[in-house]
């Protein structure tokens, strides 16, 4: 089996709240793998600490108020990301592992070209002279889909559209061809026709480049069409993780199962859902006072003492390789009380 | 841009009016009359009325105001009562002075505030921050002319560095070479200078640290950062570049700022610049010579703000285009 590109053991980011005193759990003990070349989505509600999770590999969390524990571990290409020194991990950032964000209007610079600011990693990492740069800007604009690229290269920000823009993150997250994209919520804040733009754009280069790309979504939809692999997350740790067609057709996960059940199908009939979409009820706990025992059970139809009382481990769901359906629930050790309570 | 240019300079022209009117006003109004400021010594009653007959004060005030008018547009500030000269002369010989002082202080203020600005954004609650932060708080809160004071005691009475006032040395200056000259008058601008740009600077730092630290917590920054740039490049071409935009806004209110500090400054270090000018002016109700100095005034305020306005359109691509 290939080794994996980037390994995250028990990650742990924690804030310190306002007026002191309180911790914020945000990231609580996750482990994923991403493979070369594969594309591993994150999956989870608001709040769960996907977001999170993504700034943490490249150390963009604001240090204060938060801070990674020690323990933890990010390991790209063999190497602890966390003990890095500061121009070690520069040299990864942009260069190596590459990220975009969620608002592509307010992640470019309002006062520099696009041009300048997709050169700049180039100049920074491959020390390219200031004209190969520019010529390198131009490249990358063509590459992902922009027209008029000699003439886009001078524009700022403000003159392009939200789906440009995210196209410009993209060129400029590329130029120096990272083995690892990590796209935190990427079509989030675009039209739907744009999203799915974005989206296939993404495919497309990741085939011809070669990358493996970490999708960061809340968005079921997305991760069913684009990944390999699928992490849910739910209050700060994984609740499950599967290959994408064995979770999809085999969620074993409350929580898993309610997020499917809340994604409106075209090919279901409304008679069936009773004109009414599944709803999860509750909210996600807020991160400074996650609820003792299983994080869902007081969202989760099934729940009884146990899981009131004592943490689910991820198990192995025993199905295909061993470790390749994982599930955080007790419901593996009960199954015959997987019947709805309500 | 042309249209946005005529407009603005017809408000300037206003502005500049309505300053010339109120100022013209307050003046007649206030109580005191010129030729007689302290009346300790019995002035001949015939002589007063002469005088005042002389200098068309004992015509109506809207007949005074409207021939006023009238000399103004004609390019003619008259006579002062006082200083037997034109006005126009005796403003010519003090603004080059308080340009000096106002440009050196302006170059103080906008450089150290700057530096001090960003280096206390970069290290945010930290000590020297916290520490620069009470300094800046402090010298903010002090008046002018007390700080002004206090330099001039330390360098000038007691450390003996800086001399105590005056533009030159009169006695030396015209006997020494050329570079002499230059470093005799920066001898001389350094205190008052000083004690402008300092004041100034601590309010220039404490905003520019506001505005850092918000540029600091934007999206693109973190971007910058994702991107792998040094610190130094995150924080000196991405952020300052886009902090430096309210700045220069506060380029615009800085000018009257220092106008109206330099009155004080000018007092304390003996500087024949124009605030002494119209200072004294006042005290003997030297009517002509105050309202040129406040026109004078209102309309380099007036100025100052127009090129702040050119320089952020110049900084700023989303209003260069006109379509942000």
């Amino acid at each position: 089996m290939t080794e994996p590109l980037l390994r995250v053991r028990d990650l742990k980011t924690y804030f310190v709240t306002e007026r002191g005193g309180g911790t914020a759990r945000a990231v609580d003990g996750v482990s994923f793998d991403v493979y070369p070349g594969e594309t591993l989505g994150i999956v989870g509600e608001s709040g769960c600490g996907k977001t999170v999770t993504s700034l943490s590999i490249l150390r963009l969390i604001p240090e204060p108020p938060g801070h990674i524990l020690s323990g933890s571990l990010i390991e790209f290409e063999g190497r602890n990301l966390l003990t890095l020194r500061p121009p070690e991990l520069r040299a990864i950032r942009g260069n190596e592992v590459a990220m975009i964000f969620q608002e592509p209007m307010t992640s470019l610079n309002p006062v520099f070209t696009v041009g300048d600011q997709i050169a700049e990693a180039a100049i920074v990492h491959q020390r390219l002279p200031r004209k190969q740069a520019r010529a390198r800007a131009i490249e990358m604009l063509r590459l992902v889909g922009i027209p008029d690229p000699e003439e886009r290269v001078d524009h700022y920000p403000h003159q392009l559209s939200g789906g440009m823009s995210q196209r410009v993150m993209i060129a400029m997250a590329l130029v120096c061809h990272p083995k690892l994209l990590i796209a935190d919520e990427p079509t989030t804040a675009l039209d739907v026709t744009i999203q799915a733009q974005i989206l296939e754009l993404l495919d497309r280069l990741q085939a011809e480049l070669g990358m493996a790309v970490l999708l960061i979504t809340h968005d079921l939809g997305i991760v069913a069409g684009t990944s390999d692999r699928v992490v849910v997350m739910y209050a700060g740790q994984v609740v499950e993780t599967a290959a994408t067609p064995e979770l999809f057709a085999h969620p074993l996960h409350p929580y898993t199962e309610g997020l499917m059940a809340a994604v409106p199908r075209i090919d279901t009939r409304v008679s069936q859902v009773r004109g009414r979409l599944h709803t999860i009820p509750g909210q996600v706990p807020a991160a400074s006072g996650w609820p003792a025992g299983c994080r869902f059970h007081p969202r989760c139809p099934y729940a009884w003492d146990r899981c009131t009382a004592e943490e689910p481990p991820l198990l192995d769901a025993g199905r295909g390789e061993p470790g390749s359906h994982a599930v955080r629930c007790w419901l593996l050790t009960e199954p015959r009380r997987r019947t709805p309570q309500a | 841009m042309t249209a946005w240019l005529v407009r603005r300079v017809a408000a300037a022209i206003a502005i500049v009016w309505a300053v010339v009117t109120v100022t013209f006003v307050l003046l007649h109004l206030a109580p005191g009359t010129p030729f007689l400021p302290a009346a300790e010594t019995p002035v001949d009653p015939a002589v007063l009325q002469r005088l005042r007959s002389q200098f068309g004060l004992d015509r109506p005030l809207p007949e005074q105001y409207a021939r006023y008018l009238r000399e103004i547009a004609r390019g003619n500030l008259g006579e002062s009562f006082a200083l037997h000269r034109p006005v126009a002369d005796a403003l010519a010989e003090a603004l080059p002075n308080t340009l000096t002082l106002a440009g050196a202080a302006l170059c103080i203020e906008f450089v150290l505030g700057l530096a001090l600005g960003v280096y206390q954004a970069a290290r945010a609650r930290r000590l020297g921050d916290l520490a620069l932060g009470n300094a800046t708080l402090f010298l903010y809160s002090v008046p002018t002319f007390w700080m002004g004071l206090l330099l001039l005691l330390v360098f000038g009475q007691w450390l003996r560095w800086f001399p105590v006032g005056g533009v030159v040395d009169v006695v030396t200056h015209e006997s020494l070479p050329w570079a002499g000259r230059v470093a005799d008058r920066l001898w001389h601008l350094a205190l008052p200078a000083g004690t402008l740009g300092l004041v100034g600077a601590a309010g220039t730092a404490r905003f520019e640290r506001a505005a850092m630290l918000e540029v600091l917590g934007q999206d693109y920054i973190r971007t910058a950062r994702a991107k792998g740039l040094p610190e130094r490049r995150v924080v000196l071409g991405h952020a300052l570049r886009n902090a430096l935009l309210p700045f220069v806004t506060l380029f615009g209110l800085a000018f009257p700022f220092l106008l109206t500090g330099a009155v004080l400054v000018e007092t304390v270090f003996a500087w024949p610049g124009m605030g002494r000018l119209a200072a004294e002016a006042i005290f003997r109700r030297d009517y002509p010579v105050v309202t040129a100095a406040a026109m004078l005034a209102g309309g380099m305020v007036v100025l100052g703000s127009l090129l702040a306005d050119l320089l952020y359109a110049a900084a700023d691509p989303r209003i260069r285009t006109g379509d942000g």
